[in-house]
């Protein structure tokens, strides 16, 4: 029924779509976090010149599929002399530069939107008290606000994780060879899409299963003050 | 209505044992195109499918006394979606090799043309296997081109893949690729002849061997499909006896496309 030497003969190809896939996730996961905190507290500010452009950002970005905006920044830019010119061109002239720099942007703003959403969810009391000690805004922001507004944001983002794992997926649409990129080249080889799909969705769930992992333990770390006390 | 059901199952079970016989009544053919290859295929600017794919299934229809339903199917999807039974016939300037054969049976082939290499003007690229040594090549993701890099210079050039040779196209212009393999003439009207092409040039030569480029492009149909194959076969031949063929050659092309 499957062919699983095919299955086998692919797998070094596989294996390095598998990487592909891993960091170009990562890394725009990791950039998307730094940038989405800062914009994340930028949506919580009361001035409409700070939380306005912020929210232009998070709501086109959220407001677009992801391949629409993968194919405005790689095939859209690249039409224009001016783009093809510039500086930038050694990067955006690179399929893995534009799918990282579309991903980060996508997940840096719901990323964004899940730490407004943490943050405006802090009791107001825990502020009132940590000023009443003393601290400084900052202070509070780095001891109280954050720390809190990251625990409870931590289920959202575990999900916001896998989605950009699968996310990513689109990035087979620029010529990476990433895991889907991988099936792709393995199905119109040898015309087997069973065989070719079913062996990324696999990797996928691996990946997934990891990620479900790491978020259940960051979970049992960080609400280890909200589990019933052992005798 | 329990009769029917039962003689519903024996009629199932008889055409199942013995489906190469049981010639199936071609009133509609349902035909997978593809709608990014100009100018064989392509979607015009009123969203109609054009292209001399199109042109020569709708003749074949009428030929036969068909009536024609064309499903746009992506390049990579288009053996599958076949053996799925998304539609019965593929006219997409598919080049009949042994591969492919060894999925589904091929008509004869409706033209022949030789694949060759784009590169940009002045930019000195030679087609030798020391000229292509690191260099980036832009190809269509599953067709004989993809397969005879793959095959002939796998270890040695960077191949880029595109879904459709469009997006290729695409890439060579803003310059991410340093050639471009296809067929010469989806090359040459698709792309050299436009506006965008006016710096790109042709060079090496033409690629025609059998090994990996086949025997011509044809129409595929299910191996089980012998009856539509036979139809097929004998449209072709009507209208190529006709004049239609070259009635339709001749709006696109100013040589025969036909080859020897």
């Amino acid at each position: 029924m499957i062919d699983l030497e095919l299955v086998l003969d692919n797998l070094p190809l596989y294996l390095r779509g598998t990487w592909t896939t891993l960091w170009l996730t990562f890394a725009s996961l990791a950039i998307g976090l730094l940038l989405a905190v800062p914009l994340g507290l930028a949506r919580t500010s009361r001035n409409p010149l700070i939380n306005g452009p912020v929210w232009a950002y998070t709501y086109f970005f959220r407001g677009t599929p992801l391949l629409v905006q993968l194919f405005m920044i790689y095939y859209g830019a690249s039409q224009f002399e001016l783009v093809r010119t510039s500086f930038l061109w050694p990067l955006l002239s690179q399929a893995w530069f534009c799918a990282l720099l579309a991903f980060t942007l996508n997940t840096a703003a719901y990323t964004a939107e899940i730490l407004r959403g943490a943050i405006q969810a802090t009791p107001p009391g825990e502020i009132e008290a940590a000023r009443a000690l003393g601290m400084s805004r900052f202070m509070v922001l780095r001891r109280i606000v954050l720390p809190s507004a990251f625990r409870r944001a931590l289920p959202a983002y575990g999900n916001e994780m896998i989605f950009m794992l699968h996310g990513s997926a689109v990035a087979s649409t620029v010529t990476i060879v990433d895991l889907t990129g991988a099936a792709r080249i393995v199905n119109s080889r040898y015309y087997s899409p069973y065989e070719a799909f079913l062996t990324a969705a696999v990797f996928y769930l691996i990946l997934t299963f990891a990620i479900v992992g790491l978020v259940k333990l960051l979970e049992r770390r960080w609400y280890a003050h909200l589990r019933p006390r052992r005798a | 209505m329990v009769r029917r059901f039962a003689l519903l199952l024996v009629a199932g079970a008889l055409a199942l044992a013995a489906t190469p016989l049981a010639a199936k009544d071609w009133k509609k053919i349902r035909i997978g195109v593809e709608g990014a290859y100009p100018p064989f295929s392509e979607v015009g600017p009123d969203g109609k499918l054009k292209g001399f794919d199109i042109d020569i299934a709708y003749a074949l229809c009428a030929k036969i006394g068909a009536e024609c339903e064309l499903v746009m199917q992506d390049w990579d999807g288009m053996i599958p979606a076949l053996l799925a039974k998304k539609f019965d016939a593929i006219v997409a300037s598919m080049s009949i090799t042994e591969e492919r054969k060894k999925r589904v049976d091929f008509t004869d082939k409706y033209y022949q043309t030789p694949a060759r290499f784009v590169r940009k003007k002045g930019s000195g690229i030679e087609i030798t296997k020391e000229g292509l040594k690191g260099k980036r090549i832009g190809v269509q993701r599953a067709t004989i081109h993809d397969n005879y890099l793959t095959d002939n210079y796998g270890d040695t050039v960077e191949i880029v893949r595109y879904g459709t040779q469009d997006e290729a196209n695409l890439d060579m212009l803003a310059g991410r690729v340093d050639l471009l393999l296809a067929d010469s003439i989806a090359l040459l009207d698709g792309f050299l002849k436009t506006e965008k092409g006016k710096d790109f040039e042709f060079v090496g030569p033409e690629l025609r061997d059998k090994k990996w480029f086949g025997e011509g492009a044809g129409i595929a149909v299910r191996k089980e499909d012998q009856d539509l194959k036979r139809l097929l076969n004998e449209a072709i031949k009507a209208i190529r006896a006709d004049g239609t063929y070259d009635a339709i050659a001749k709006k696109y092309f100013d040589f025969d496309i036909y080859g020897s």
